[in-house]
């Protein structure tokens, strides 16, 4: 469970989080808004590259922003990103074994554990491929997997399915619901893809403007007509 | 696709980290290097001049600074321009403790090394907050405040005291040579054998786990952060690599010269070797030799036949244009591409004539 008070992050004059309140319960969440609402932000700052001018969050009980940025992923924050960094001259093996490279994790077989994380992600064939052969939708399920190994608790997908034809965001969907399953990790997951975000949270929340607007049953917001006006308004208005 | 069931079915021990390892010729290529280390060391003595063997030495010894740089720039993502500074550092260590005690040279190059890490890390700790042309311009400072207070110190000669410099010595006693190695000839054997080893305490970070980490932080400090690689400790780790290999070049320079003077490091030199770093390859290990090449061989060749080598630097201008522009991978991946393209043309060229002669007929 992540419990997140009163979070407020500014670049100068702009305020990119205002005052932020929201809990993600255990499962895949959704979290969506317009563009600039502040989404990458709180990944950004849940990942430890920003410090918040103020506010809290809980991760399972443990202070978050307490942690060093790069102990975060030890401890099992993971995340994807919005432009995909796979690491280009390391193969998918090197890119998702790097977690496991840099964790003291103990127990399953490296190995095993880093071939299954590929293989859930679908990218046995080119395992020991570099990632600059492959394609933009293979380099995002490198991320994915690389978010996947080892023993996640918090997996942080930021618009996994941007620039995807429909087929590849369609397989994605699916390894994204695999992922609690998997690993047993809560999930976040940031897109503009509705149906995407609909067929994988239960729970979705809605950020604008740096404020939580709605929060609740996936279903449930995206009827509601704040959020309508807020995010879909300008598709409803097309 | 069958490719597909061998991966899944190859789990665990048979396969996996297998191509991390002993990559695809590994064998091969590490034979290929033995050999042509071989006939560098037992073969160019033999036909070479006095002055080119020496030249050659230096070559050597550039070849492991080039190496260290191409370490920050090429592997990090970190451009330094205070490396003839770090070089410095570590031949006047090494020139010292040469004088002052009789320890075996090999032990004076470790301890150059290692003084030299220690300080050449300081050097990079700018690093951790900039990159790019803030942290050139930081270093370039840093290096030029290291050849003000070496100029200032002077390099020992043998005299007494911290400095171990004396003005008013009459007969300038030579840095000593390991006892192995007084000769020309055997120096350069032992310089280059040294560097072989430098070359493999590089080759071995590359290809493991702090090559890897770079190769991240590299290409994505957040990525690397996020697949939790602690960016400040492997940014002073590679800092900390290139400054150790760059002392011990500095201790084989002493032996190499055998007479240190200040003069000898300039700042600027700092700069035209980032040039022939890029030159030859930043991304390759082995563009460091291209480099050294460049750097050490051209410019004896040059007064050799009468040439001033100033007007290298007008070459190496050009050179670096060129690279940046048409092949950012340096000349020692270049070369050989544009070696089988002119093979294929050829080739291609006479088939294609042979095609004409018989349509013809």
């Amino acid at each position: 469970m992540i419990e997140v008070s009163g979070l407020t992050v500014r670049f100068g004059g702009v305020t990119s989080l205002d005052g932020m309140s929201v809990t993600f319960d255990a499962g895949t969440c959704g979290l969506i808004g317009p563009n600039g609402a502040g989404k990458t932000t709180f990944f950004n700052v849940l990942s430890g590259f920003l410090r918040p001018a103020s506010g809290t969050v809980k991760a399972f009980d443990e202070d978050l922003l307490a942690m060093a940025n790069f102990r975060r992923a030890r401890w099992g924050v993971r995340r994807t990103f919005q432009t995909e960094q796979a690491i280009e001259n390391l193969s998918v093996y090197h890119n998702v074994a790097m977690i496991h490279e840099h964790s003291k994790l103990s127990g399953s077989d490296r190995q095993t554990d880093v071939l299954g994380a590929i293989e859930l992600v679908g990218l046995e064939s080119v395992a020991y491929a570099k990632v600059r052969t492959l394609g933009a939708g293979q380099r995002r399920l490198v991320e994915v997997a690389r978010a996947i190994v080892g023993k996640p608790r918090l997996v942080l997908l930021d618009e996994p399915a941007a620039g995807l034809p429909e087929a590849e965001t369609a397989q994605l969907g699916e390894i994204i619901r695999g992922i609690p399953a998997h690993t047993g990790a809560m999930t976040i997951l940031v897109d503009h893809d509705m149906s995407l975000v609909s067929s994988c949270c239960e729970n979705t929340a809605v950020l604008d403007f740096g404020k939580m607007i709605a929060s609740g049953p996936t279903a449930e917001v995206l009827r509601n007509e704040q959020v309508v006006r807020a995010y879909l308004g300008a598709e409803e208005a097309a | 696709m069958s490719t597909t069931e061998v991966a899944t079915e190859a789990t665990p021990k048979s396969s996996a980290p297998a191509p991390s390892r002993f990559e695809h010729g590994f064998y091969t290529r590490a034979a290929i290097i033995a050999v042509a280390l071989l006939l560098v060391i037992i073969l160019l003595p033999q036909i070479l001049s006095l002055y080119y063997i020496d030249a050659m030495t230096q070559v050597a010894v550039y070849a492991i600074v080039a190496l260290g740089l191409g370490v920050l720039v090429g592997r990090v993502g970190l451009i330094s321009l205070g490396q003839a500074a770090i070089l410095a550092i570590g031949a006047w260590v090494a020139a010292r403790l040469l004088f002052a005690t009789s320890l075996p040279y090999e032990v004076v190059l470790l301890a150059a090394g290692v003084i030299t890490m220690a300080l050449g890390t300081i050097v990079g700790l700018p690093a951790l907050r900039m990159r790019g042309l803030y942290l050139a311009l930081i270093t370039l400072m840093l290096a030029g405040a290291i050849t003000v207070v070496l100029a200032s110190l002077n390099f020992p000669n043998g005299g007494h005291g911290f400095s171990g410099y004396n003005g008013a010595l009459l007969h300038i006693p030579p840095i000593r040579r390991p006892g192995i190695a007084t000769t020309d000839p055997a120096y350069f054997r032992y310089s280059v054998i040294a560097a072989a080893i430098m070359f493999l305490l590089v080759l071995v970070h590359v290809r493991t786990k702090p090559g890897r980490a770079w190769a991240a932080i590299r290409q994505s400090e957040p990525a690397a952060l996020a697949a939790g690689i602690n960016t400040t400790l492997y940014k002073l780790w590679a800092f900390a690599l290139a400054s150790f290999v760059t002392g011990v070049a500095g201790g084989l320079l002493a032996g190499a010269v055998r007479y240190l003077y200040s003069i000898d490091f300039q700042t600027q030199d700092s700069i035209t070797l980032l040039a022939v770093v890029l030159m030859g390859g930043a991304y390759s290990i082995w563009g460091a030799i291209v480099a050294a090449l460049l750097l050490q061989l051209l410019p004896a060749i040059l007064n050799d036949i009468g040439v001033s080598p100033d007007w290298l630097v007008i070459l190496f201008g050009i050179g670096v244009l060129q690279v940046l522009t048409t092949a950012p991978t340096g000349i020692v991946d270049q070369l050989p591409k544009d070696i089988a393209r002119l093979f294929r043309f050829v080739t291609g060229a006479s088939r294609r004539s042979a095609a004409n002669q018989g349509s013809a007929q």
